[in-house]
């Protein structure tokens, strides 16, 4: 790094803040808009074909040439792990990363509820196009019906593979599957393991990529993090990481790429994703090319402990499950609030779910419920310590099933989740109603891939929560596990496998320039992190940051708002540049360097999830825009405008983001105002 | 509260360690153990030393990536994970001492992290069920007795954490081995593979240097998903079996 440059204030990573009204086309001085894209994978005709269509027209690989084909899979929960296992068995070479110890630690690990399949054991009226038309329908009309359509299709399947494996799946006497019924649907299609259903699912998938490591198909690289994406050609070839253990940075080449790397929830510091979970794999590629889709559509969970106080350093989901059996509500009268629950009679309790909706009740969606309990709390209703001027907190009651189930059956089905809330708060939730609000959980917003997963980089292809396809603008409980599992076992080894068909592409050496670019971006931005040495840690701009984006960015969004959160933003983003503090070195286990880098792509999405929200002047799923809402509250879409994926692309360094449009038509579900009550 | 910490500082594998004291002030009750740390490591950085390094990510109790030896016991006082144990299970004054897992199979990366690829290696070696994707009948096909699936579910609940090894005098993996035994054992689809799994298992467990069992149940009541001792039972006898069937 010469002189000039350690000695500039700003970084060479920071984008300059482009000034508002700036140059001509540019909308709100914030971002441009280009040409619309479509999807061209998808096949036309009846829905239910489609999927069998692809895969027949898809090209084969041979058997014997698929060993001379490199594929590099990126994270290792649901998604990656059972692509990685799946191409291994396939006879691919696959090159595994992810940053925990082991790939078996990966976030998916902590879904609790279970995973949807249109089975229909319960003969209650389930099938795949129950499924897919719950999914687009709870996704409030913004996701695409094909890609939906073979995710409900595939469903059934991922159950009989997880079974084989040895999942153990919650049986009934008869030795046959249990389901139970999840937030936003009226059948039972839900499968699980207890509270546990991600574990025993990862477990199943890091099992099955164990025994591809064993078989030598694939190789694992665990404790090393990627930090950039190799484009040659405008092909995606390989990526650049950090061995996180010895501080080695690594090239490793290929012949596509698949990002499964998760969601970015973290931006909000506060979240229930795991402490390590970061957005960095899928924004550095969004840099490099990559389309970032609808990053505004966060899913803000309605079923979390709440927060105790400043030294909280995440926050615990419960599953939502629990809205099956337990009931939610806050005392009628603010007066009531400090109270001892148990001692609030019946009639002066506001089950407000059940009053407001009362078909759906305690199950419906959960940004419908996340936003009504925001907005008791908001009223002076809210339970538990305040946070601010408000108690954040309403009561989820097990009474009611405690006497209609007896305490053993309840805890049989939700013993390990009532043991954490107690854990956590000291309470014993068998005794005094919980406490819950509302976290961020999962992000529907991601990477743009076509129906193959194929992002705008030609063979860089993005699974799971890291991409944008299948929840619109909210995703369905259940739903998660579902779409990791179909990615990475059922869809993704069928649609990779067209692109491969055209290689192996031209052996590629380190020396290429491309590669020796990349490679040395990274080194200039390690170098970077541990050279500014100022006067903030890493978390404290991370803390920051997370307030911002909760208090505009949040469960309620407002132009005005949104507007502010952009300027502070950049604000921020320019001071961490000047004076965060990274203490240690580069050649060794460094967990402030790792967290500094994935930071700074924060402040990045963040800006861009703001713009994002900004330009949505509608209401849908996850994302509530003040200025849009029914005149009892509810969400208000604008179908003639907004019906359309926004597809970001990287404006430069110092230029505004580009906003492609991709229209979304319905052919086989009408769309309409949702209606839960 | 106000506690002193004494804590293992080790700058990397081949560096000499030692145990370093930190006062820390004011830590309240509802802190979770690793918050606890957090501030400590805010104050540390402000100061310009060099932050403590440990291993975490869920921090709810599932993903198996945190562990700490706390005051000579693995996961600390309660039955539960580190990072779900809470500063209430403290008093004012106490003095605590914080460890890295203690085995040859665990060796020591940085201050409080250690590597558990053995692990890892243990279920590359027979830990799965060989079913390639696909290739699955119909899942209702196989029905499996309650009480069976019950038991495999227990024993499938390990988060593969390393409490039990760095519980047990001889640092055996015995727990976390005869938990994936059991599991894979309950269930008709596991049968095929049954007798080869134990062996090869087993082998492997040897050759990454932990030790044998010798019945002492440590490694069970450190378990934080409270992995019963019966699984190392079935691990014997399926091991017994495979040998005589010539495995």
């Amino acid at each position: 790094m010469t002189d000039t440059q350690t000695a500039s204030t700003v970084a060479p990573e920071a984008p300059a803040a482009p000034a508002r009204e700036a140059a001509p086309g540019v909308v709100h001085g914030l971002y441009t808009e280009g040409e619309p894209i479509a999807d061209t994978k998808a096949p036309q005709g009846p829905i239910e074909a489609r999927w069998n269509k692809r895969k027949f027209d898809a090209a084969l690989v041979n058997p014997a040439n698929r060993r001379k084909l490199t594929v590099i899979i990126v994270g290792t929960g649901l998604a990656g792990g059972a692509a990685a296992a799946t191409l291994g068995e396939a006879g691919y070479n696959v090159k595994s990363f992810c940053y925990q110890d082991s790939p078996r630690r990966a976030h998916s690990i902590a879904a609790q509820g279970g995973i949807n399949a249109a089975k229909n054991y319960k003969e209650d009226g389930d099938s795949t196009f129950r499924l897919f038309y719950d999914t687009v329908k709870g996704g409030d009309y913004r996701s695409r019906e094909s890609n939906v359509y073979r995710l409900a299709e595939v469903s059934a399947n991922i159950i009989d593979q997880c079974v084989a494996q040895g999942v153990p799946f919650a049986r009934e006497y008869g030795g046959l599957l249990d389901n139970r019924s999840f937030g936003g649907v009226q059948v039972s299609r839900t499968f699980y393991a207890r509270g546990q259903t991600g574990q025993q699912l990862l477990i199943g998938a890091y099992q099955a990529l164990e025994r591809q490591v064993a078989a030598g198909t694939v190789e694992m690289f665990s404790r090393h993090e990627m930090l950039e994406v190799v484009v040659v050609d405008g092909k995606a070839r390989g990526i650049i990481a950090r061995d996180l253990v010895t501080g080695e940075i690594e090239t490793h080449l290929a012949d596509a790429v698949v990002l499964a790397s998760g969601g970015y929830g973290n931006v909000f510091f506060l979240s229930t994703n795991a402490m390590g979970s970061n957005v960095t794999a899928t924004w550095r590629a969004h840099r490099k090319g990559a389309h970032f889709a609808n990053p505004c559509y966060t899913q803000i969970h309605p079923t979390c402990i709440p927060v105790a106080g400043e030294h909280q350093s995440k926050l615990t989901l419960m599953s939502e499950s629990l809205r099956n059996d337990g009931r939610i509500w806050v005392p009628k009268n603010a007066a009531d609030c400090e109270k001892d629950p148990r001692e609030i009679p019946e009639e002066d309790r506001d089950y407000y779910l059940e009053r407001i909706y009362p078909s759906f009740g305690n199950l419906v969606p959960r940004d419908i419920a996340s936003r009504q309990a925001k907005n008791v709390c908001d009223e002076g209703r809210g339970v538990g310590p305040k946070v601010g001027d408000f108690r954040r907190g309403v009561y989820l009651d097990f009474t009611d099933a405690l006497k209609r189930m007896s305490a053993e059956a309840v805890a049989e089905k939700y013993g390990n989740l009532l043991d954490m809330y107690q854990r956590i708060t000291g309470e014993n939730p068998y005794e005094v109603p919980m406490r819950i609000y509302p976290a961020v959980h999962y992000t529907m917003g991601g990477l743009w891939v076509d129906y193959d997963l194929q992002s705008s980089i030609p063979g860089l292809f993005v699974t799971g929560e890291a991409n944008f396809s299948d929840h619109g603008a909210n995703r369905l409980g259940a739903s998660a596990l579902m779409q990791g599992l179909a990615d990475g076992y059922f869809v993704l080894p069928n649609t990779i496998r067209d692109y491969l068909a055209k290689g192996p592409f031209p052996k590629l050496e380190e020396s290429h320039e491309a590669v020796v670019e990349a490679r040395a971006s990274v080194d200039a931005r390690v170098s970077k992190l541990l050279s500014i040495n100022g006067d903030r840690s890493v978390d404290s701009f991370h803390k920051e940051l997370g307030n911002i984006m909760w208090e505009f960015c949040g469960m309620e969004r407002s132009e005005e708002g949104l507007l502010k959160a952009i300027d502070l933003i950049r604000g921020l983003r320019d001071e961490f540049w000047r004076n965060v503090k990274v203490l240690g070195s580069a050649d060794t286990l460094n967990q402030s360097l790792e967290k500094a880098g994935r930071v700074a792509d924060f402040l990045e999405l963040g800006e861009l999830m703001c713009i994002d929200a900004l330009h949505r002047r509608e209401s849908c799923g996850g994302h509530f825009r003040a200025e849009s809402q029914t005149e009892d509250g509810e969400a208000l879409r604008h179908d003639d405008e907004y019906a359309y994926v926004a597809a970001w692309e990287w404006g430069g360094q110092d230029g505004a983001p580009v906003l492609h449009k991709e229209d979304l038509v319905y052919e086989f579900v009408e769309m309409k105002q949702r209606s839960y009550k | 509260m106000n506690l002193t910490l004494k804590i293992w500082r080790q700058s990397g594998p081949k560096a000499k360690g030692e145990m370093v004291t930190y006062p820390v002030t004011d830590i309240s009750e509802d802190m979770s153990f690793l918050e606890m740390l957090d501030v400590l490591n805010e104050q540390l950085n402000a100061r310009g030393e060099e932050p403590i390094a440990f291993d975490s990510d869920c921090r709810e109790g599932i993903c198996g990536m945190c562990g700490l030896m706390i005051s000579g016991k693995a996961h600390g006082p309660e039955v539960t994970t580190t990072c779900q144990l809470h500063m209430r299970s403290f008093s004012d004054g106490d003095e605590i001492t914080i460890e890295p897992w203690r085995a040859d199979a665990f060796p020591v990366i940085k201050d409080l992290v250690v590597d558990r690829g053995s692990f890892d290696r243990i279920i590359q070696a027979g830990g799965f069920i060989s079913a390639n994707t696909g290739s699955a009948p119909e899942a209702h096909s196989v029905p499996v007795p309650k009480p069976k699936a019950d038991r495999a579910f227990m024993a499938a609940a390990c988060i593969g954490c390393g409490a039990c090894v760095a519980a047990c005098p001889n640092a055996s993996g015995m727990l976390f081995m005869g938990a994936k035994i059991t599991h894979l054992g309950e269930l008709p689809q596991g049968q095929p593979e049954r007798d080869a799994r134990v062996v090869s298992m087993v082998t492997q467990h040897d050759l990454e240097g932990f030790g044998g069992c010798t019945n002492i149940g440590e490694c069970s009541s450190a378990c934080p998903k409270e992995i019963p001792l019966d699984v190392i039972n079935q691990l014997n006898k399926d091991l017994r079996g495979a040998l005589m069937r010539g495995e």
